[in-house]
């Protein structure tokens, strides 16, 4: 009993328990914060991702694309495991709005709205035509027009509170829109001073996807108005890539199996045909696959962070050290005096320990309900930080974040919390070691007092 | 004197420590007996050893040659767990400068053997016993009132009997007393003196330090130790 009830009075009794205990709630409210703010911007960008190209994606990086599409469609769609299959072209090309002397480079994506609306999240990227992304082409009421959306940083601008500037109506703007076309060798297919095709879009609406890159740079037109842009919509048409949705009970990974299975065949089926040299670079993969390169550098900057923080750790395991090895070197006599009643090593240093658990579970409580707390309030926080003195975490004009994740995730605080109770129990251990070879005789000597 | 009188006996004890370079002999071949219900007080100058020689009979300290026989029993072919449970069962140990706990309040100093020698369990199975006994000693020794004061709040002489209570709360059969009155006034020495005489009128055998001959005349027997060496005997001599 005495392992709980000294433990419990030092704790109380010393004061310099507190520095140790304060460093710990320190170290684990930082932890948790950041924690919780890093991994929620990752969660974040992984969700926006996914929500931008659907479960799976067949496809390839280059731009003549692949062909016979259509006929791996309709075997994907024969397939109970799929939702619904979304043939894009990926592109680059120009773009110069009517009146403007200046051209910009671009990405374009040829989609068909109403099966990419079945497979990604495009519906709810869109302002005016949200509720009927059917008509997320036709500008107006004039259905003789072709429409396009325009990422969303290349149209509107935000306030400092990362809020969009909407238009309450949408203003009939034209967009040429150039690109070179390919022929399925990758060669120009035309040459001369016209070897680009153009043509005179509208703009339609705007695409919000909360991916920087996206909003920035992509514009999006009616697939075959692309398909003729960049020259895939010969004889044989091409695309860059299908986005696949499964249906809700398909696992991931299981699901990109089968569709990588029945491409296998599919490839096979092709292989006499004209333009089956095109499949050689087309791969299939999950969405994590496919938008890795760009996920990575998230993930990256995540693990820099906990490798950061276990530095952070590694001073807490210090104070708590060192706290210990004034704690232990002014309670010398009391260890004399236990082991004068018989106390052994063993208890004598389960007592340093269970005081350093105290410690650390205490400091972890006390950090993670301020964690906690500082969370569930960052966003105002920063609001108030951002009225009074113009600062911001990320600057919202920039970056395009909305409110800073604060959703505690139970695992992670309660690997934290371990981890720091570990921290205290190894900062202690060296000099509770010391502590139990102590000599009785030596730690009752006068000079010890 | 028959075997079973002899509680304890050192034989050829030698004990030396070393000062930078140097190697001092504390102890220089102690022979000793005590017997079952002795009062015995060892004295000497400061620095004679008479400290060291009390630390090695109640196993706080390792002889360097010679043995220290409890009961017969050879006390350093003792493993740690037996020396541990000697120093809580059979020896209580009171010092000069009290060594209370100051994080516990004065009954929990006094009931600390107890708990120290228990598991939680065993602990919450024998706690109503352990905190009677406590109460009891407090009593005995006139603190009943002091029972929840921290040692801190306490004068001298109220800490010293805290220390005799904690050392005869598992009714051990031998007492150390190293200068129990050393940092005590006269009076209240005195005081704590008769304590130690009721207790070894009552049987208790105890063995006590001091460099006071005043004090050690309370004891039954005297022992002088000079230079690391026991010199003469006074009062009752030649015990072996």
């Amino acid at each position: 009993m005495y392992k709980l009830i000294l433990p419990f009075r030092y704790l109380l009794k010393r004061h310099i328990s507190y520095l140790a205990f304060v460093a710990v709630a320190l170290c684990v409210f930082i932890v948790v914060v950041v924690m919780t703010v890093m991994r929620g911007l990752v969660t974040d960008f992984k969700q926006k991702n996914h929500r931008f190209v659907g479960d799976c994606v067949v496809g390839t990086d280059s731009l003549v694309g692949f062909a016979y599409y259509e006929d791996f469609v309709k075997v994907l769609e024969q397939q109970d495991f799929v939702h619904a299959v979304s043939p894009v072209v990926k592109s680059y090309g120009l773009i110069n709005a009517s009146g403007s002397k200046q051209n910009f480079g671009i990405e374009v994506m040829g989609i068909n709205a109403a099966c990419h609306s079945k497979v990604t999240a495009f519906t709810e990227m869109l302002y005016h035509t949200k509720d009927d992304p059917t008509r997320a082409f036709t500008p107006g009421n004039d259905p003789n027009l072709i429409g396009c959306i325009v990422g969303i940083d290349r149209w509107l601008s935000r306030d400092p509170n990362g809020i969009y500037k909407y238009e309450s109506y949408r203003r009939r703007t034209k967009l040429a829109i150039s690109c070179f076309p390919l022929t399925p060798k990758g060669a120009l297919e035309k040459a001369g001073a016209g070897m680009v095709n153009t043509k005179t879009f509208y703009y339609t609406d705007t695409l919000h996807s909360g991916l920087a890159r996206v909003d920035s740079s992509v514009i999006m037109l009616p697939l075959e108005q692309l398909q003729l842009l960049c020259g895939m919509a010969s004889s044989v048409k091409r695309i860059s890539s299908l986005y696949i949705k499964f249906k809700d009970d398909v696992r991931l990974e299981t699901g990109r199996d089968k569709v990588a299975a029945l491409w296998r065949d599919f490839v096979k089926e092709k292989a006499d045909e004209k333009y089956a040299y095109l499949f050689k670079t087309v791969t299939v993969q999950t969405w994590k696959e496919n938008r890795r390169t760009f996920i990575a550098a998230m993930e990256k900057e995540q693990t820099m962070l906990i490798a950061m923080f276990g530095l952070v750790g590694l001073t807490t395991v210090f104070v708590v050290f060192v706290v210990f090895y004034m704690i232990i070197s002014h309670k010398s006599k009391d260890i004399g005096i236990l082991k004068s009643v018989g106390v052994s090593n063993a208890n004598l240093i389960q007592i340093y320990l269970v005081f350093a658990f105290f410690i650390g579970i205490l400091g972890s409580a006390v950090g993670s309900l301020l964690g906690w707390r500082f969370l569930v309030n960052i966003n105002s926080i920063e609001n108030w930080l951002y009225g009074k003195f113009g600062f911001q975490m990320w600057d919202r004009t920039i970056y395009a974040i909305g409110d800073i994740p604060s959703h505690i995730e139970f695992k992670i605080l309660i690997v934290i919390i371990v981890s720091a109770i570990i921290a205290c129990l190894l900062g202690a251990i060296v000099p509770t070691w010391q502590a139990a070879r102590l000599k009785p005789v030596e730690s009752l000597q006068v000079n010890q007092l | 004197m028959t075997k079973d009188d002899c509680i304890l006996k050192t034989e050829g004890l030698c004990k030396s420590y070393r000062m930078g370079a140097a190697r001092v002999e504390v102890l220089k071949g102690v022979d000793l007996t005590i017997r079952k219900g002795e009062f015995v007080a060892i004295i000497g100058a400061s620095g004679s050893g008479k400290s060291t020689l009390l630390h090695i009979l109640g196993t706080l300290d390792r002889q360097d040659e010679g043995a220290v026989k409890f009961e017969g029993q050879d006390l350093s072919r003792l493993s740690a767990a037996k020396l541990n449970k000697f120093r809580n069962k059979t020896v209580g140990f009171v010092f000069q400068f009290y060594h209370l706990l100051d994080e516990l309040n004065v009954l929990e100093n006094v009931f600390l053997p107890a708990m120290a020698s228990r598991s939680i369990l065993g602990w919450l199975g024998c706690r109503t016993w352990a905190k009677n006994r406590a109460k009891q000693l407090l009593e005995r020794l006139s603190l009943a009132d002091r029972a929840k004061h921290k040692p801190y709040e306490l004068s001298g002489g109220e800490r010293q009997r805290v220390a005799i209570g904690r050392a005869l709360m598992n009714e051990p059969k031998l007492l150390l007393a190293d200068e129990p009155t050393g940092n005590l006034d006269s009076g209240t020495g005195n005081a704590i003196l008769s304590v130690f005489e009721e207790l070894n009128k009552a049987g208790q055998t105890i063995v006590m330090v001091t460099h006071d001959e005043r004090i050690a005349n309370k004891a039954g027997r005297i022992i002088t130790l000079v230079d690391g060496k026991i010199k003469h005997r006074d009062k009752q001599t030649q015990v072996q």
